[in-house]
């Protein structure tokens, strides 16, 4: 199969979509992390426990949420629970096995920056914000981040530190005492990077296929390292490729079906 | 019973100044009491959600807010608040002062007000910037059992929090189904109470431990069928993403932004008027 034959887009979600052992408990993200994990339910993982914050457990979408709280998530939820609880009795509590973010700035120790471009009081850019991320990032037992990667997202220095990874790196979170290991892969447009064991700084671990290592080190904004052995990914197989498009078409139909109030509803 | 028009359960209850919480987790978010609160111009108010939402965006646009108290400030899964943006980075239409939490903390601070209690507590010290910004709404402290590292967040008691729903029954109490976010502790946690419901109903047809808000709870009811639209009550009529989406569009510009309020809130009377104008009548 070329390049042509998938987006970048596609084949990042299929490598973070293998990523998720079957029967894993994950924190769910909105937008390219709940792509990526119901592919995986779909696919691999039909007993991966999906958990967003909204207060859905086990649910098991068949298109997939706007938001974090769509009816489809809790019709096909195992239990509907408060969002305190979700929080305190299922991640602080150490319930969570896998956490799957994205954030808008990521820097060589995998701490995210999810709030503010520029500085906090007089922001060049407000974005949304922490959400559920901060506490994810230190409880679930490991973390996954998906992201486009580009020197403006992959940074020297993030503006603002929303959530955690590695700290300054080198055992800092690890010195906290964390009850989360940390982020254990960063999956790109490009390929996969990964922490080295010691010092903690992300390394490239695996090329999709046709990438170049000049190609990543020119979208990372500090001077990137490969790891000892670089990895060439397949190119996702036709089955996930397929079952990821149809899941996004369905998405579109559902996503685009006007919405009617019934006048029952109206008159009563 | 006080089953109030929601024109004037807003107008009793609602005052310039209040810090108010419309809450709802993308579910049964109040959209109806908000369009309301923006038509009698309410001013100064200390607005207080999770997740602002175009319910937010539009208060803050509409210039009814003075400060925000929130954990995530974006249009899930579509992008940016832009009028929450434009308040913040350009001070239109008012500067709007931030109190931001995680999700976490907030859910923290509303079970602390809704107990009673000063603050909430969370393990460990957190690890996020948030605390370092000025008037950081978090402190760091120590269990004095364990020694433990400890985050303690301050309670959140709304003047006031506006609940939709989709019941209330003869005697007035309140039925939700659905998820819930952190609605209910924000319910207990308010001083006033009102809320509004897509029907009224003789008694519930629902499981002993459903959530059910006791009248007396409650200081104002109000029947307002599609009052959650465009975010929805599960069992009525779904969530309608196609707004969310065209919302963007919508609220990028602060003309195009204006000219919608303009025609879809403030030229109408009820919400019932808006949704026929929206054409989601059925």
């Amino acid at each position: 199969m070329s390049a042509a034959e998938y987006s970048a887009d596609e084949i990042m979600t299929v490598a973070a979509a293998r990523q998720l052992a079957n029967g894993a408990v994950c924190f769910v993200g909105i937008g390219l992390p709940s792509a990526a994990c119901n592919l995986a339910r779909l696919t691999h993982a039909p007993d991966l426990v999906l958990i967003y914050e909204s207060g859905t457990v086990g649910t098991r979408p068949s298109v997939l949420p706007l938001s974090i709280g769509d009816g489809e998530l809790a019709e096909t939820a195992t239990a509907v629970i408060p969002l305190p609880e979700i929080f305190t009795h299922y991640l602080q509590r150490g319930r969570v096995d896998v956490g799957f973010l994205g954030a808008a700035q990521i820097d060589r120790y995998a701490n995210l920056n999810s709030t503010v471009i520029g500085n906090y009081p007089h922001p060049r850019v407000r974005l949304p914000g922490a959400g559920g991320a901060p506490e994810i990032a230190t409880y679930a037992r490991e973390v996954l981040i998906i992201m486009k990667q580009s020197a403006r997202s992959f940074v020297e220095r993030l503006d603002f530190r929303t959530s955690c990874g590695y700290l300054e790196g080198r055992g800092a979170r690890r010195a906290l005492r964390c009850p989360g290991r940390g982020p254990q892969a960063v999956i790109t447009d490009f390929g996969v990077l990964r922490p080295h064991p010691e010092t903690d700084e992300l390394q490239l671990a695996a090329l999709y296929p046709g990438v170049t290592l000049d190609a990543v080190r020119e979208a990372t904004g500090w001077p990137l390292q490969a790891a000892a052995h670089v990895d060439v990914l397949p190119p996702p197989a036709p089955t996930d490729l397929a079952c990821l498009r149809d899941l996004h078409a369905r998405t579109r139909a559902a996503h685009s079906t006007p919405v009617r109030i019934a006048p029952a509803a109206i008159t009563r | 019973m006080n089953i109030l028009p929601l024109s004037e359960a807003i107008a009793c209850h609602v005052h310039d100044g209040d810090s108010i919480a419309l809450e709802g987790f993308t579910h049964l978010i109040p959209f109806a009491a908000g369009h309301e609160i923006i038509r009698q111009q309410r001013r100064n108010l200390h607005l207080i959600r999770m997740t602002p939402d175009l319910i937010y965006d539009q208060l803050i646009g509409m210039g009814c807010a003075a400060r925000l108290t929130f954990s995530w400030g974006g249009n899930p899964g579509v992008g940016s608040l832009h009028r929450l943006r434009d308040a913040v980075e350009n001070s239109w239409p008012h500067p709007l002062t931030l109190t931001e939490h995680t999700h976490a903390e907030m859910a923290v601070a509303y079970q602390a007000g809704a107990g009673g209690l000063p603050c909430g507590i969370m393990r460990r010290y957190s690890t996020t910037d948030l605390i370092n910004v000025p008037h950081a709404p978090v402190a760091a402290t120590q269990c004095p059992f364990t020694g433990d590292p400890l985050t303690m967040v301050p309670a959140i008691n709304p003047d006031v929090t506006i609940l939709h729903a989709q019941q209330v029954d003869a005697t007035g109490n309140v039925l939700i189904r659905g998820i819930l976010g952190a609605s209910k502790e924000a319910a207990m946690a308010a001083h006033c109470l009102l809320v509004t419901v897509e029907e009224q109903v003789e008694r519930f047809d629902a499981d002993m431990n459903a959530v059910v808000l006791p009248a007396w709870l409650i200081s104002a009811v109000s029947i307002i069928p599609g009052g959650a639209y465009p975010s929805y009550a599960q069992g009525s009529y779904p969530r309608d993403n196609r707004f969310y989406l065209e919302w963007d569009d919508i609220a990028r510009e602060r003309n195009t932004f204006l000219d919608w309020m303009t025609k879809h809130v403030l030229a109408v009377r009820t919400h019932r008027e808006q949704l026929r104008l929206l054409g989601v009548l059925a």
